[in-house]
């Protein structure tokens, strides 16, 4: 079987223009000039230099680019900056208050749960998002709704001792996002 | 009797941070967003780069048009082969640290098509969308030639390597005479095994950020497991001289063998750097991720053959793997077979096929990994013919010392290894028949296996200053690729001076810091750590020699050995009263600064005479849904000998995370490649599975008491790849057991199990 | 991803009036979309964001069932208390797809309009039908484990991937759409078609249609039924086979029955004889065979996936049997 042929060439249209974009970044106001192809995550890690969140995939398969949105978990990835315009972002970098940790990042540290680093904001903020959303109770619940975050370094039975220990702190309904 | 090399003591402050659960010293910035990545530094100049893969697997270009990705605003330039200027000429000056033999792949060349998915056009543009975009528009038209990438098509088609690559021997010659012990034994099994191609797939996509400096200088940003080897690299190929640029990777986000060697993102970021003279980042995407490196794909034979009583009287393995047409990639799978069991008549073979594919690339305990796991699911079958425990078996033919060599172990706790691990599982409980246990519909299975992996030591230099603040700088151009060097150097260091953790800083991933080789083979705690020590040995001498000029000096008339370094105070070991702090000994002297710069290099002559190696026995529960086939691995002990654990925290995350790539290699990862196309078909993260956070339970890991005083001045070994190995076979035997069903190609998905269940 | 514009819709007409410019698409999570736009699949000229429309609530209908907003996220109609108590099947599908971020992004609408994970779709050097019409399909013959075994075509024989409609198909939903010429109704075994030799067009729906909401009716299976799906790994992977099931029983005997399989079809597959097979025969693993068999008559394999005939047939007597056994409405 051949590879395909090169398709027809599609027409060359110029860059997007940009739009304002105004996000409330860990609890400040960001108005931000950006084409609409702009992704939340390139946002974030290019345009406000937010490196905290990663890309480990760019396409939903990983959970590395895992921020909260008004309080719930999302892939920064899979969504454009503009299509959240107005809403409050958080990500690893507003966890933390002052010099004081968030529980779950203590406990991450205590646990050793993390090798490379690189899956570690992530991680950190899908477990704060899946503590305010109050459905894990069990360790096989953690496991399966964190399996959205992939560790390649395979931290994971530490990743789940480390959240079940900031659960209890926290409380399995308590407001684990601010 | 082989000659003890002398070592120097250690270990005599039994207080010390060594041997401790250390939390990691680098963990707060890992858990704020502040450790930093190849592709997070920036400049105000930056521009992006984007790759344009190859479409077919092997031919060549005939035309290239960038029109229209030039004709767009905000798009700088498209490297092509056709306008790169011209660049080192011999092969010489393209190798790297970790280059086989052959000639190494050089990226935008000329238009010829190596493999699938190559590098074949670089565009720069202003954002990184606009050089995605452009990258789309760039017209590549192509002349396909046949390729062959099919290892089982082209099985035959092989031949011998030698020593082709640092870290292989070729197999040892056949000993005894192999085919007629295995003809005469009552007992045998013969048996074909594969394993799938994989993809490292490190988290962090590889990628270089170019600061270009206003004085011309470049940093380069790099994800690498050796800043020095891509230093070096970059200089050769581009004709820089080495002061001219640097290399830093101090944070790695996973490499497990990619960032091994240089890898074209780099190549790219710097043509266009020099060229354009701007900052320049150039990120892989992840199906890009598949166009490097990889495990190979593998067939092996394994035949045993054995007395009644379970001695092992032939055994032969022979391997057959993949390498690309310009260099010949080894990993030697076969070795480690005639190094495991006492055997008099042993053939290991091992051969290469060309194949229109990149070079492969070592991953995680290349080798070991993949050949390991045949030998011990032939070990199980043999166990199974004589209706003996898998266990006892082992311990029959357990070798005393290294049957390839006839060398003595330094150390090889294997025995406890067995024992430990096995109480722990409650291995005694098991019943031996297969699905003779079982809860509901699940059948559950209980295996186990072996695993070993070298235990190797380079060399490397590092350096100390001690700060009359009583503050220590340790540095070395290693790398932490999340395997914990920042921590456990920094261990190593406060313990040698007694200071406590937070007054040492360790820096790495650095090409401008005391040479040090690449992280891998396990061998950074043995290689930098022995620096390491040998520099601080070098500063508590110091500090000796210093503390004795001192008029009121309270340790006057001991001698150095017998001082201790603790708390931050020279301490007579004697006389716990008579002690003096490291800040008043450097005031005192009117010191400033102790600077110190050491080497160290493996015992020589001790490796000469003794196998070095790190051992382990993992105890597997699987349950398998009778009906469907699904696996579930449910427990998991894996047993360590790997000589002193600098620190049991990361060193168990170490083997934990390599138990997860076990699993990942016995049940899911396969790069499914179209023969036609001679492409991975599978590139992303959704369609090539690693395990998720599901797939993987608790894993219990402990460390057996090794001591070993010839492997290294720490007695120490490496952790970061035997925990991988024998995973998949322990998985592969449990489903034996749990099924009555063998799986002898690795993934074990499912289907493979239900066709054995029908 | 290539250039685009880029406009948010304030009102359901809005949108389908912006939806008339030839080469836009709506935007709602954009978990699948920008995934494609991404890899140069999907090459829209326009987006149209609706996902801040009011059609993100879920409802009671007249008819006693449930009206799920188009935009409700698949997250919230999964944790939604009526559907976990009176479909639960539908919100253990929901659960046991994707990742819990890209549920809570995710939309009902978008998830019946998602495309293929066929391999050859998403990678644009590789021929593919469905994405180039005419250039051929790379998975017929090339690397095809994920592919369908009922009713494909010679021209494709992709997937769609979706578990939520899997058991949108068993409760017979509607799909309410509103487009340029009006309001109308979509029944569910209608809303995705088979490849035949347009490949390329997955649904009925109709240039500029924007679905509105999909329609449960009252009957919802909750006391016996179950969602069973089986993948390669134990969670955020697509399914090789999954089967939606609900019965209805009289004592041991089965009234009503409802079977649908994801992982083998280009649509989810329900096939009515599967179906009638089971009604009047016990409760029990041979008639749940029978009717498996019967699901399964015309079912073909390719090189890697013929393996998927047996499983889905073990599937399907697995999931009929948990729906007879227990009570479905357990919280997934
Ligand atoms: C890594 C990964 C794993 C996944 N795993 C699973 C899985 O296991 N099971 C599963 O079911 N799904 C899975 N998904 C798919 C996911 O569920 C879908 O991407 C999602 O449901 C799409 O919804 P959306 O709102 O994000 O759609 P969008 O991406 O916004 O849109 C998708 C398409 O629908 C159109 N569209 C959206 N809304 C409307 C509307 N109201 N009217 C008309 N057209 C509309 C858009 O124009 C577009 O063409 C996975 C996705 C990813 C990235
Ligand atoms: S199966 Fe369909 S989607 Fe896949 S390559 Fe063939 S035509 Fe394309
Ligand atoms: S980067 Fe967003 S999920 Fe991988
Ligand atoms: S810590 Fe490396 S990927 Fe999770």
């Amino acid at each position: 079987m051949a590879p395909l042929k090169a398709s027809p060439r599609p027409a060359v249209v110029p860059p997007p223009a940009p739009i304002p974009v105004t996000l409330t970044v860990n609890g400040v106001e960001r108005t931000l000039h950006l084409a609409p192809w702009t992704t939340l995550l390139d946002a974030l890690r290019l345009h406000l230099e937010l490196t905290g969140t990663k890309k480990g995939c760019d396409h939903g398969q990983c959970g590395a680019c895992t921020v909260l949105v008004d309080g719930r978990r999302i892939n920064a990835c899979l969504t454009l900056a503009a299509m959240q315009d107005g809403r409050k972002v958080t990500t690893i970098e507003g966890l933390t208050t002052g010099d004081s940790l968030h529980p779950l990042q203590d406990a991450f540290i205590e646990h050793d749960a993390f090798q490379c680093g690189y899956c570690t904001p992530g991680q950190i903020c899908s477990a704060a998002g899946l503590i305010a959303e109050g459905k894990a109770t069990t360790d096989d619940e953690i496991r399966e709704l964190m399996s959205g975050n992939l560790c390649r370094c395979g931290a994971y039975p530490n990743i789940v001792a480390a959240i079940r220990q900031a659960m209890t702190i926290a409380g399995p309904k308590a407001e684990g996002a601010p | 009797m082989t000659a003890i090399p002398s070592i120097p003591g250690f270990l005599k402050e039994p207080n010390g941070p060594i041997g401790k659960p250390v939390s990691r010293v680098d963990g707060r910035k890992k858990v704020t967003g502040d450790a930093h990545y190849a592709a997070e530094f920036t400049l105000p100049d930056l521009a992006h780069g984007y790759i344009v893969s190859s479409a077919i697997a092997r031919g060549r270009i005939t035309r290239i048009d960038a029109s229209a990705a030039l004709a767009l605003p905000g798009v700088i330039h498209v490297f092509t082969h056709e306008n790169r200027p011209s660049l080192a000429w011999f092969d010489r000056k393209w190798k790297d640290d970790d280059a086989p033999k052959g000639s190494p792949f050089r990226p935008l060349y000329d238009a010829e098509i190596h493999h699938a998915l190559q590098p074949v056009a670089l565009v720069i543009a202003e954002s990184f969308e606009l050089a995605r975009y452009a990258a789309r528009l760039v017209h590549i038209e192509y002349e396909a030639a046949p390729h062959q990438t099919d290892l089982r098509a082209n099985r035959a088609n092989t031949f011998t390597p030698g020593k082709d690559k640092g870290g292989f021997e070729p197999p040892p010659k056949p000993r005894g005479n192999p085919e007629q012990a295995f003809l005469d034994s009552p007992v045998q099994v013969d048996a074909e095994f594969t394993q799938a191609a994989e993809y490292h797939n490190p988290m962090e996509m590889h990628a270089t950020t170019v600061l270009h400096h206003d004085d011309g200088t470049l940093t380069v940003h790099d994800k690498t497991q050796g800043a020095q080897n891509c230093h070096t690299y970059i200089c050769n190929v581009f004709g820089l001289s080495k002061s001219a640029v640097r290399v830093m990777s101090p944070f790695v986000g996973g490499a497990f063998g990619s960032g091994l060697r240089p890898q074209h993102q780099l190549f790219m970021a710097m043509l266009a750097a020099t060229q354009l003279k701007r900052s320049i980042r150039v990120e892989l995407s992840r199906p890009q991720m598949f166009s490097f490196g990889h495990r190979p794909e593998t067939i092996q034979r394994v035949a045993l053959g054995a007395e009644r009583d379970g001695t092992l009287r032939a055994l032969i393995h022979e391997a057959v793997q993949e390498s690309s047409q310009n260099e010949n990639y080894v990993e030697i799978v076969v070795n480690w077979s005639g190094q495991q069991y006492a055997c008099d008549n042993v053939r290991l073979d091992y051969k290469l096929t060309r194949l229109d594919v990149h070079t492969p690339l070592d991953q995680r305990a290349p080798g070991a990994a993949t050949g390991v796991p045949a030998l011990e699911i032939a070990m199980d079958e043999l166990a199974f013919k004589l209706g003996m425990d898998p266990l006892e078996l082992r311990l029959k033919n357990y070798a005393e010392t290294d049957p390839n060599t006839g060398t003595p172990f330094s150390s090889k706790e294997l025995r406890a290894c067995f024992r430990q691990g096995a109480e722990r599982f409650g291995w005694a409980k098991r019943s031996p028949a297969p699905r003779s246990m079982r809860e509901g519909r699940e059948l559950i299975g209980w295996g186990m296996a072996a695993g070993v992996w070298d235990a190797m030591q380079g060399q490397a230099a590092a350096k100390a200053v001690l700060g009359v603040d009583g503050k220590l700088v340790v540095s070395s151009a290693t790398a932490d690729i999340g395997t914990g060097t920042y921590t456990v150097m920094t261990q190593i260091a406060a313990d040698v001076l007694g200071l406590p953790i937070e007054e040492v800083t360790f820096c790495l991933g650095d090409s401008s810091l005391p040479t040090a080789p690449i992280e891998g083979g396990s061998w950074t705690v043995s290689t930098v750590g022995s620096a390491v020590k040998a520099v601080c040995d070098r500063v508590r001498s110091q500090l000796f020699t210093l503390a004795g000029k001192l008029e009121d000096n309270p340790l006057k008339g001991v001698a150095e050995a017998d001082v201790l370094f603790a708390d931050g105070h020279l301490i007579v070991r004697d006389d716990r009263s008579r002690r003096l702090s490291i800040t008043d000994v450097m005031r005192g002297s009117g010191t400033l600064s102790i600077e110190e710069e050491a080497r160290a290099l493996p015992y020589l002559l001790a490796r000469a005479r003794h196998t070095f190696a790190t051992h382990s026995a993992v105890f597997v529960e699987v349950r398998v849904d009778e009906d469907l086939g699904t696996i579930r691995v449910a427990r998991v002990v894996s047993a360590i000998a790997a000589g002193r654990i600098i620190n049991p925290k990361t060193a168990r995350s170490q083997i934990q995370g390599a138990v997860v790539w076990g699993i990942g290699m016995g049940l899911e990862e396969e790069a499914f490649t179209d023969h036609r196309l001679g492409r991975v078909m599978n590139h992303d993260y959704a369609e090539y599975h690693v395990p998720v956070n599901a797939d993987v339970p608790d894993i219990d890991v402990l460390f057996v008491e090794e001591h070993d005083d010839m492997v290294n001045a720490l007695g120490a070994k490496g952790v970061g790849e035997i925990g991988i190995v024998g995973v998949p076979a322990a998985i592969a035997n449990a489903i034996h057991h749990a099924t009555g069903v063998r799986v002898r190609d690795f993934p074990i998905t499912l289907d493979k199990v239900l066709a054995g269940l029908r | 991803m290539r250039s685009f514009t880029y406009a948010r819709a304030d009102s359901a007409a809005d949108a389908v009036g912006r939806a008339g410019a030839s080469g836009t698409a709506f935007v709602a999570g954009g978990t699948n979309l920008l995934d494609l736009m991404k890899a140069d699949v999907a090459r829209p000229g326009g987006l149209i964001d609706i996902s801040r429309l009011p059609l993100d609530r879920i409802e009671e209908t007249a008819g006693g069932g449930l009206r799920l907003g188009a935009l409700a996220r698949n997250a919230d109609t999964a944790y939604d208390e009526r559907v976990q108590t009176r479909y639960p099947m539908l919100s253990k599908a929901i659960l046991a797809g994707a990742s819990a971020q890209l549920r809570n992004m995710a939309t009902n609408g978008g998830n019946l309009l998602q495309r293929t994970r066929c391999y050859y779709f998403y990678d644009t050097a590789t021929p593919c039908n469905k994405r180039e019409p005419g250039s051929g399909c790379g998975a017929i013959g090339g690397v095809n484990r994920i592919h369908a075994i009922l009713g494909a075509s010679d021209q494709c024989i992709a997937v769609h991937p979706s578990d939520l409609c899997v058991a949108l198909a068993a409760l017979d939903a509607v799909v309410q759409v509103r487009g340029p010429d009006g309001e109308r109704s979509i029944p569910f075994a209608e809303f995705h078609r088979l490849p035949g030799d347009r490949p390329e067009i997955d649904t009925t729906l109709r240039p500029g249609d924007l679905v509105t909401s999909i329609d449960l009716p009252a009957k919802g299976f909750a006391e016996h039924s179950t969602y069973l799906k089986i993948r390669d790994r134990a969670s955020y992977a697509f399914a090789l086979v999954s089967v939606a099931a609900g019965l209805e029983l009289d004592g041991g005997t089965v009234r009503d029955a409802r079977l649908a399989l994801g992982g083998v079809a280009h649509k989810p597959w329900r096939d009515p004889e599967a179906e009638a097979a089971l009604i009047g025969k016990p409760a029990a693993p041979d008639s749940f065979r029978a009717a498996a068999r019967v699901l399964l008559r015309d079912a073909k394999g390719h090189e890697h996936n013929s393996f998927k005939i047996e499983l889905a047939e073990r599937a399907i007597v697995r999931a009929l049997s948990e729906a007879a056994d227990r009570k479905g409405a357990s919280h997934p």
